[in-house]
């Protein structure tokens, strides 16, 4: 019995030991989305601010703020879309920006800032932004890619990728019908998803992740995407362009906050000012492909990237498009019942 | 006193406990409750869950689910049958062979192997191509009902093949022999001892195949391109994307409740001769 005790312990050691741990250096953590930030800016950033990142990852806000929400653990720095801002705000969760602490901030461009989710900018820090359209194979589609209607063209039957996701492909299907993409009204929805219902059979396949491969390839025509994903496809293969429709689509802004309960704080706006950086804000952009509000950023960028219309988003495009609110609950039930009908639906 | 034998066996019951018996209990109770507050300590009990789930559009998902599910089941048994009756044909080392080769796919990751059918069944992979050289020009198969049917068939098969196979090497060829030396013809040996005396093993091969593809989500997800959705694909959709747990667990309730009519009906079927041998369950 001794000895298995003996073993045992001797067996503990190593993990007690890497427990404890030598390192005393502040530590910061932080929360973002997955494949939105150069791993090798924040090893840069541990280094010259002598400090240790916990680097976390999520797929969605709604991830992020059910584990914001429920999770023992705390975080320093939060990457959240605009309505999830405002539903962080809105429940006293984040910690207003002493902004003398981040003097890069001038190096964001005024249309990013002051927007309706965070007026005045007191709680978010502008990181990346995107509007969501339809990336092209311009061999293939010979029809203008202007308008949302045609996803519903039915000479481009099983060449069409749709995106899985509730809102985003629900709100194509608002915009084409002159609804807002922040509908309320259960008729409008529901007019909506009878439209997706009907789009089904022309379409391919509703996927998150395959597009790349299958707009490469050339077996898909055209898919619903992000600007930023859009961005990033078309620099790895030619024939290849990207729109958004004149219907207005959804724009999002992905904004730096720190939550209330953040540890370390001072550490955490040092954080968000070098990610605002000229020089390191341009990695993370060849890195991530989105658009980036930091001006100083795209004039160190390789011209290549200017000529991306993934990238180089139109302004008009943007003006035209809506942010997506923080519905209600009871209008997300119907969203989501609309969703669970087109999915089983032939 | 107990013996050793019954002490080892207390590891495993502890974890059966934990591991099985207390989330399924879990997942009875959440499959009752409507929109809990567990901070608040507010639950409400609660049937509307699962009378959400009489709704044509999901009993007509159930339907697609079963359909699907029995489709595959029987191709893998129109495969392994006539395979599973050559290879016990075989002499000795290359029947372990054979068997090892069916085996050895399934070495590799279930996902990785469905990931590479959705390379080969792409409009640009290689059978489309091949297709393509006989003159049958932009032919998909990815994102078809026929891939979905294809990767349960394909991911499910040695299920079925290994209890048919173990069921026909148990049959005495005494048993055979005597029924030729009695003048039955080849096709009634077939029909009259062959084929009663491997049933249990045909009964848990087709359950092993049916089990979990009705309950599939990956396959439907990725070769149906989230076209055909499956049963499997709303539990993990309500579990996962709409964060409706109450919802998602008197669904997974009610396909457990038809799995274990399903495998009543089995055992029915067999009746005793489930001690025959042969069977995995």
């Amino acid at each position: 019995m001794k000895k298995i005790v003996l073993i045992l312990s001797l067996l503990c050691l190593p993990f007690l030991a890497g427990g404890c741990g030598s390192d005393d250096r502040a530590e910061l953590t932080v929360y973002n989305w997955g494949d939105y930030m150069d791993p090798e800016v924040i090893a840069q950033f541990e280094e010259e601010y002598n400090c240790r990142v916990n680097y976390e990852t999520f797929t969605s806000n709604e991830d992020m703020y059910v584990k914001v929400k429920n999770s023992s653990d705390t975080y320093d720095v939060l990457v959240p879309s605009d309505y999830m801002i405002e539903r962080l705000i809105s429940e006293d969760m984040l910690r207003p920006i002493a902004k003398d602490n981040i003097p890069n901030l001038a190096n964001i461009d005024a249309s990013a800032q002051n927007l309706p989710f965070d007026p005045g900018n007191q709680y978010s820090v502008p990181y990346f932004y995107g509007v969501l359209g339809i990336v092209y194979n311009t061999a293939q589609v010979t029809d203008p890619v202007d308008s949302w209607n045609l996803l519903w063209n039915d000479k481009y039957a099983s060449k069409i990728l749709m995106y899985d996701s509730i809102r985003d492909s629900m709100g194509a299907s608002l915009k084409r019908l002159g609804f807002s993409m922040n509908e309320t009204s259960e008729a409008n929805i529901n007019a909506a998803r009878d439209a997706l219902i009907a789009q089904k059979p022309l379409v391919m396949a509703y996927v998150t992740d395959n597009v790349k491969s299958l707009m490469a390839s050339g077996d898909a025509a055209m898919a619903v995407v992000y600007s930023g994903d859009a961005a990033i496809i078309m620099s790895e293969t030619d024939n290849l362009d990207f729109a958004v429709p004149k219907e207005g689509s959804n724009a999002f802004y992905d904004n730096f906050v720190i939550p209330k309960n953040a540890q370390n704080p001072e550490l955490a706006e040092q954080f968000i000012n070098f990610m605002l950086t000229p020089e390191i804000a341009a990695r993370n952009i060849e890195y991530v492909g989105y658009s980036s509000p930091n001006t100083p950023a795209l004039a160190l960028l390789d011209a290549s990237w200017s000529n991306n219309s993934g990238f180089n988003i139109d302004k008009e495009d943007l003006t035209r498009s809506e942010i997506f609110k923080d519905l209600p609950s009871d209008v997300m039930d119907i969203y989501n019942r609309a969703w669970t009908e087109i999915n089983v639906s032939k | 006193m107990k013996s050793f034998k019954e002490y080892i066996a207390y590891p495993y019951g502890l974890w059966m406990l934990i591991f099985i018996a207390v989330p399924l209990l879990v997942v009875v109770w959440f499959s009752f409750l409507s929109n809990p507050d567990f901070k608040a300590g507010v639950y409400t009990f609660t049937l509307d869950n699962y009378q959400e789930f009489m709704d044509p559009v999901y009993l007509e998902l159930l339907y697609r689910s079963f359909l699907y599910a029995v489709i595959a089941t029987v191709i893998c048994f129109i495969i392994a049958y006539p395979l599973g009756n050559l290879i016990v044909s075989l002499p000795g080392h290359r029947q372990n062979l054979m068997i090892v080769l069916m085996i050895i796919p399934m070495w590799v990751n279930f996902l990785l192997r469905t990931y590479a059918w959705m390379v080969l069944l792409s409009g640009s992979g290689l059978i489309s191509q091949f297709l393509g050289l006989l003159g049958f020009r932009d032919v998909s198969l990815l994102y078809t009902q026929s891939a979905v049917i294809l990767g349960m068939v394909y991911n499910f098969f040695p299920y079925m093949l290994l209890p048919i196979y173990t069921a026909l090497k148990k049959i005495d060829p005494d048993l055979l022999r005597a029924a030729t030396d009695l003048g039955a013809n080849h096709f009634q040996m077939f029909v009259k001892i062959k084929v009663p005396l491997s049933l249990p093993g045909i009964v848990s091969g087709c359950m092993m195949v049916f089990m979990p593809a009705v309950s599939t989500f990956v396959i439907s997800n990725l070769l149906g391109g989230g076209k055909y959705m499956l049963v499997g694909n709303l539990i993990e959709q309500q579990f996962l994307t709409l964060n409706n747990w109450n919802f998602g667990s008197a669904i997974s309730m009610v396909l457990m409740t038809i799995i274990f009519l399903v495998l009543g009906i089995a055992r029915l079927i067999t009746g005793k001769e489930l001690d025959t041998g042969g069977q995995l369950l």
